[in-house]
């Protein structure tokens, strides 16, 4: 213990650079969006495009403080919102669950596939219409749309996470007489867990662009329609606005599942060391 | 617990819907308390053969009893070892431990105290809260052990549970395992490739040919317990071993 002791006072310097460099590190990405923001000032400045074209920042920021005191921004976000979880939940609870199926059952997969990769690769702004004429123009047909883009990803991960759980530990639990919730509790779901949340930060990100392009095709109310409304009387800040609040939602969905792994998977953090 | 193979044979199927017989027919009766070793060339069916004792691998024919009860799934008096360590990475070496525990529905307290009092024994008492990936070979094996010497077995299978460490630690560990089964005398059925750790350990080594697999050789070692790493220098000691590799090396036929 002394020896590592004497090493750090030994090189003072050498530790106080490096805690500033990491220092740096963290701040790094703050740096890159100041850039973005003085680039886009300098453009705005520069005049090259007509304001209502390219709106200073100010001007956005404006923008964002009228459409939150009207309610406007808050109403639409609500709105948003609501859609996206119940999307979630539908999307995430079918493509878990058919995953989990299929990881056990492969004769599910031959039978499935060509559903599956069918819906998968028909985009889904193609087909929102159609989902649409049937459920609606009410809240239902975005919930729908949310949940079929959310459904691919958790889907494949789901069926990739539980087909990847060691075949050894599987025989583990049956010389010890494990019940098939006693596997599934203690083998397959903490197996499973960190692929299915890096599946469930795309999904999360998905549900944003499901809902808006829900929103798109319907009109009447949502973020979704709020951009297109906007558009349409040429209010270029309240677009980029409701541009940056979908980006602020995503964000925060995926830093809010960043927060569940740090939570449930401690074991990996420790693990690296 | 008594064990007994009676004209055990076991085949795997092939993908093309054929048989491969990978095992038999083998009879053998190991006494309880007694500590068999097996060895063979690899792809002899050892592993097969404590599968289908652990209750993992039906038998194709024959039959495997413990105590005269025939085994036909796994049992809870009957632990089996795996050749790596087979941890849960999730969970830490006092969880990963007590696992057969919780999984009989001991409640936590007791089954914390079960595995805190094995954890000197297994000289793992600094690591209860490390995770797998922390620990070293040797140390990991150690806690797949504890996880089988917690269940309080009586016979225990052994599936080359030393194969994957290095000579110094293998030879280490297999002396506390020697310890350890001194205080219990489980009945042990132990797989190993290394014929020098076999008689050793064992009060019998049971030789097998390549597959599918049947017994060439039946050996009693008749060296004293406790058994030192200095008898490996004995006269004795040698004519085992090379009674044993002798067995090993017979031709196919």
């Amino acid at each position: 213990m002394a020896e590592v002791g004497e090493k750090i006072d030994a090189k003072p310097g050498s530790r106080s650079s490096r805690n500033a460099l990491l220092q740096l590190r963290q701040l790094s990405p703050l740096l890159s969006l100041v850039a973005l923001l003085l680039l886009w000032q300098l453009i705005t400045s520069a005049q090259i495009y007509p304001a209502f074209i390219v709106p200073p920042p100010a001007a956005v920021g404006e923008a964002f403080i009228e459409a939150l005191q009207s309610g406007l921004l808050l109403k639409h976000l609500g709105v948003t919102l609501e859609e996206m979880f119940f999307g979630l939940i539908l999307g995430l609870g079918i493509g878990l669950s058919i995953g989990y199926a299929i990881a056990k059952a492969p004769m599910l997969e031959y039978t499935l596939s060509p559903v599956i990769v069918a819906f998968q690769s028909t985009p889904i702004v193609a087909y929102a219409p159609l989902l649409v004429i049937w459920f609606g123009s009410g809240p239902t047909s975005k919930i729908v749309t949310t949940a079929v883009i959310v459904f691919f990803p958790s889907l494949v991960n789901t069926i990739v996470a539980v087909r990847a759980v060691s075949p050894n530990l599987r025989d583990l639990m049956t010389s010890l007489n494990a019940t098939p919730w006693q596997s599934f509790r203690q083998l397959e779901l903490p197996s499973a867990l960190p692929v299915v949340l890096a599946g469930l930060k795309t999904s999360v990100t998905l549900a944003v662009i499901g809902a808006v392009v829900g929103e798109f095709v319907t009109q009447g109310s949502g973020l979704g329609y709020l951009v297109t409304s906007a558009r349409n009387q040429y209010d270029t800040p309240l677009v980029i606005v409701t541009v940056l609040t979908m980006t602020a939602i995503a964000l925060s969905l995926y830093s809010f599942v960043v927060l569940l792994e740090w939570r449930w998977l401690a074991w990996r953090r420790r693990s690296k060391r | 617990m008594k064990l007994s193979l009676r004209e055990l044979v076991v085949d795997f199927k092939t993908p093309d819907a054929g048989r491969l017989p990978a095992l038999g027919p083998i009879s053998l009766e190991i006494s309880p308390g007694e500590f068999l070793c097996i060895v063979g060339p690899s792809g002899c069916g050892k592993s097969t053969l404590i599968r289908t004792l652990a209750g993992l691998q039906p038998a194709t024919s024959g039959s495997v009893a413990g105590d005269d009860l025939p085994i036909t799934g796994p049992l809870s008096t009957l632990a089996i070892m795996f050749q790596d360590a087979n941890l849960m990475p999730w969970r830490t070496v006092i969880d990963n431990i007590a696992l057969p525990l919780e999984l009989a529905g001991v409640d936590k307290a007791r089954r914390h105290k079960a595995v805190n009092e094995l954890l000197p024994q297994l000289h793992l008492q600094d690591f209860a809260l490390s995770y797998p990936a922390e620990l070293s070979g040797g140390m990991a094996q150690r806690v797949a052990l504890g996880r089988v010497i917690v269940q309080r077995p009586r016979a225990l299978l052994l599936d080359e549970p030393f194969g994957a460490l290095d000579a110094m630690t293998r030879e280490k560990i297999s002396l506390e395992l020697l310890d350890l089964w001194r205080e219990h005398r489980q009945t042990v059925v132990m797989v190993t490739h290394d014929i020098n750790e076999a008689v050793l350990m064992a009060d019998r080594v049971v030789v097998m040919s390549s597959r599918p697999g049947q017994l060439v050789a039946d050996i009693a070692i008749g060296l004293e317990r406790p058994r030192a790493i200095n008898m490996i220098y004995r006269e004795t000691f040698l004519r085992l071993v090379r009674e044993a590799r002798a067995a090993i090396d017979l031709p196919d036929s």
